[in-house]
């Protein structure tokens, strides 16, 4: 049977020989290129029809808006748009629009292809109304119209005061795409993206990658890359360990187990806290948590730190109250919150006759902006049984759990977790916590609290058009949520991203954008 | 022949009706709708009726199987909510890198089982049989996102011998051999389950024929010992062995899920767990069309060669 032998035995040695000779030529990738690792394919490059962050990292570099978040912060500032004035009343907004602008195809920008924009998501006799559907069209229900003054001028008459409309423009549903591009291509623009932005699309391999490239024609300081690939890695572990043997040179949402391996050495950890909550929704209305001692106690029971510095190492912060940090014109910062005191819960859940509570306790399988929720809800679990609380927990896939607790909890379940982050420190409240938000009425307020007070103090921030009134606003809400405490405030996340050495110039942002072109590499 | 290769292909028919109307009634019947998939937070009872509006998906069920039936039958797969282009362009893209990582995992699983089964065989109780029975043993044994993820380590990470993951360098890439380069260790990794499987197959199938008359006949004829093996016995043991490479060749397709997500291999199996978990229906349907016919055809494939070499069968 030598022969069996020798065969495997010259096999063998072929396999060790070949290998190596057929390595292709070292694919380095060279200086002027960036890979990001993504968390996933993008679903659409079309802004209107776009929901997801993981689309909006590469939208943000192709388009651009009338107006964008400040670099750093969550304040807009002028893009497309040189300036603009509001009404008095607050329902007329008129821009002044940047001249000489073209989109990539070679058409002009102006206050017709804005009009275009906009009609396209609101009206659904529009000629492109069929690129859709566009799911975040309601940022801009509040248009009534939009009229072209002149070819630099655009008008938008809004149905009532809507102080959000600024920083729903900045966000990534009120970036501008070439009403040509969707003219011609229609369902097909959505993979074949035509805006303004400091880089220009190129191609986009299907579930490999998606290339884009400097646009050499643009109005402001011209991107130091000449191309950027956004490969998308689904597997955390593939997405580090294509890291750690230099495949790509950004990397985004470092889970927080793999984050130990780039600290030090040739790699630079980001971090960035943004408006991110994550908290647990109370019910108000059936259950033990109707009483608000019961509700102070489940906060003060909760050891956030550990939270975030355990199981989250370190990529979360406690959560105080309602509103992120992040939204610094609107933050309170005198805000104590419910620090970990386990004394004081038993003392409150004694005082309400509510020791040894049952509570059923929904929590998610995973989701956007979840963070790691199992495990969260486990802490939280122990965190309550060591106050006497006795906690059941009931897991659901993530459709399956969005469906279950946007319902409403009724008598099903005491709490649910869950997680926003938003554009504007509008949009969490005004949806989760009015009486007019209750799921009867098609709103996301599943732990029914009902405080006519901040209804009043909601609506008036949403028509006061002048920012530091509105903070005040916002400061006073704060208040009467943290002492009400609908729900348990635990934390928000910071997201993180790991680059190479040789990126020089990467920042995140608050905004949970990725915006590249500043970013170059050495 | 022509007339029982037909004859399978028409029974495929019902078989395809059958499956897609199970996925349509499971992907029905399971909580959440593509709507909440597509709004996340933001899913008002408004803004879901009107997406599903939009999606056609207000209609009653059976108004939407029959309307997708209708298209299928043209030729039409829908157009993908979650990628926003016809499915039939991704299935068919997807599909084919598939067919790649499977079957490069087939080639290599049958070549590697073949040979351990023979070798094990000839050397039955031998030290070479403990081995390969051992290496068997530990490769059916091994989870392969385990085995990939642990590949990955070793010859990406540390020694750099080979790509993490994908299909083609992004950069420089593209070709044959660069596909290769990338092919090694996903395939290797999905190859490992089913070459056990096929060697402890063969091993036995062998076995049984080397004791056989017509061996023993051969031998006295003074048949070297290589035509023994090769000519006489691995003919008469592939019967047992071919349908079961077709049955493993099922199994590779399934086992390729894990593998493509791990290897970011842009394969119809990580598309079909992406598309179930957007609600997807249409992406769905058309995946598991695509795989199901697929699967049937391999099955086929694999009689047909078994009809080809035992003429019994046929008759």
């Amino acid at each position: 049977m030598t022969v069996i032998r020798s065969a495997l035995a010259s096999l063998f040695l072929a396999g060790l020989l070949v290998l190596p000779a057929l390595r292709p030529a070292d694919a380095q990738i060279p200086a002027d290129v960036l890979v990001v690792g993504q968390i996933a394919e993008p679903a659409s490059m079309d802004p209107a029809v776009s929901t997801a962050t993981n689309d909006f990292r590469i939208l943000v570099n192709l388009y651009e808006g009338l107006v964008r978040y400040k670099p750093g912060t969550l304040e807009v500032e002028p893009a497309l748009a040189e300036s603009w004035t509001i009404s008095e009343d607050g329902r007329v907004y008129e821009f002044k629009l940047r001249q000489a602008v073209t989109f990539h195809d070679g058409t002009p920008f102006d206050a017709e292809a804005v009009k275009f924009n906009f009609e396209r998501m609101l009206d659904e006799n529009h000629p492109a109304a069929g690129t859709g559907p566009f799911p975040l069209a309601f940022f801009f229900s509040a248009i009534e119209k939009v009229e072209v003054v002149d070819p630099q001028t655009v008008r938008f008459t809004l149905t009532e005061a809507f102080a959000p409309f600024l920083s729903n423009l900045a966000y990534p549903t009120g970036l501008i795409v070439s009403p040509s591009a969707v003219t011609e291509q229609g369902q097909d623009y959505a993979r074949n993206p035509v805006g303004t932005g400091p880089f220009r699309f190129v191609e986009w391999v299907g579930s490999q990658q998606v290339t884009i490239e400097r646009n050499p024609d643009y109005w402001g300081e011209p991107a130091k890359l000449q191309t950027v690939v956004f490969r998308p890695i689904a597997d955390a572990n593939t997405r580090a360990a294509e890291m750690l043997a230099g495949g790509i040179d950004v990397m985004v949402e470092v889970p927080p187990d793999a984050l130990g391996q780039f600290s030090g050495g040739d790699f630079q950890v980001h971090e960035q806290a943004g408006p991110h909550l994550w908290f647990l929704i109370l019910n108000t209305r059936e259950g033990p948590l109707q009483d608000k001692r019961v509700r102070q106690a489940v906060n003060y029971a909760i050891d956030k730190q550990v939270i975030a510095d355990n199981i989250l190492q370190g990529t979360a912060v406690p959560a105080k109250g309602p509103i992120a940090p992040a939204f610094e014109w609107a933050y309170d910062d005198t805000i104590e919150g419910y620090p970990h005191d386990p004394d004081k819960a038993k003392a409150l859940l004694a005082e309400a006759g509510a020791e040894g509570a049952r509570l059923t306790f929904y929590v998610a399988e995973s989701g956007s902006g979840m963070l790691d929720p199992v495990a969260i809800g486990t802490a939280i679990q122990a965190d309550l049984a060591k106050v006497g609380l006795e906690v059941e927990i009931q897991t659901y896939e993530w459709n399956t759990y969005l469906a279950n607790v946007n319902a409403g909890l009724g008598d099903k379940a005491d709490m649910a977790e869950m997680a926003w982050m938003t554009n504007d420190p509008d949009t969490l409240p005004y949806l989760t916590l009015r009486t007019d938000a209750l799921p009867e009425n098609g709103g996301f307020n599943s732990g029914y609290y009902s405080n006519p007070e901040l209804d009043r103090i909601l609506d008036e921030a949403r028509r006061e058009s002048e920012q530091d009134k509105r903070g005040e606003l916002y400061r006073q809400a704060q208040r009467i949520i943290v002492e009400d405490a609908p729900w348990a405030f635990i934390a928000h996340w910071q997201q993180n991203a790991v680059t190479t050495g040789t990126v020089q110039g990467f920042a995140l942002q608050p905004s949970f954008f990725l915006l590249l072109d500043d970013v170059s590499k050495q | 022949m022509p007339a029982y290769v037909l004859g399978r292909l028409l029974a495929l028919l019902p078989v395809l009706f059958g499956l897609s109307l199970i996925v349509f009634l499971i992907m029905a019947l399971i909580p959440g709708d593509p709507a909440q998939a597509i709004l996340g937070s933001y899913a008002t009872p408004e803004n879901v009726a009107r997406i599903n509006r939009d999606l056609g998906l207000d209609r009653s069920l059976p108004v939407q199987y029959l309307t997708w039936l209708g298209n299928v039958v043209t030729g039409d797969l829908g157009r993908s909510y979650s990628l926003n282009r016809p499915v039939l362009d991704e299935v068919l893209e997807r599909f084919s890198a598939t067919l790649i990582l499977a079957g490069a995992a087939l080639v290599l699983a049958s070549v590697l089982g073949l040979l351990a089964g023979i070798v094990s065989a000839v050397y039955q109780y031998g030290l070479a049989d403990k081995l390969v029975t051992f290496a068997v043993l530990i490769g059916i044994s091994l989870p392969s996102f385990w085995l990939g993820l642990l590949l990955i380590l070793l010859f990406a990470v540390r020694w750099r011998l080979l790509p993490v993951s994908g299909m083609y360098a992004i950069y420089g890439g593209g070709g044959l051999v660069d596909l290769l380069w990338h092919l090694i260790l996903p395939a290797t990794t999905l190859a490992v389950v089913a070459a056990g499987v096929i060697a402890r197959l063969t091993r036995s199938a062998m076995l049984e024929v080397l004791r056989q008359d017509f061996v023993r006949t051969a031998r006295a004829k003074g048949v070297s010992e290589r035509g023994v093996v090769f000519r006489h016995a691995l003919k008469a043991a592939m019967v047992t062995v071919i349908p079961v490479i077709g049955i493993q060749a099922g199994f590779v397709l399934g086992g390729a899920v894990y593998i493509e997500t791990v290897f970011q291999w842009p394969g119809i199996g990580r598309m079909l767990v992406d598309a179930i978990g957007t609600r997807d229906i249409l992406l769905v349907q058309g995946g598991v069309l695509v795989v199901a016919a697929s699967y049937v055809l391999f099955n086929l494939l694999a009689d047909v060669v078994q009809r080809l070499l035992d003429p019994r069968i046929a008759a």
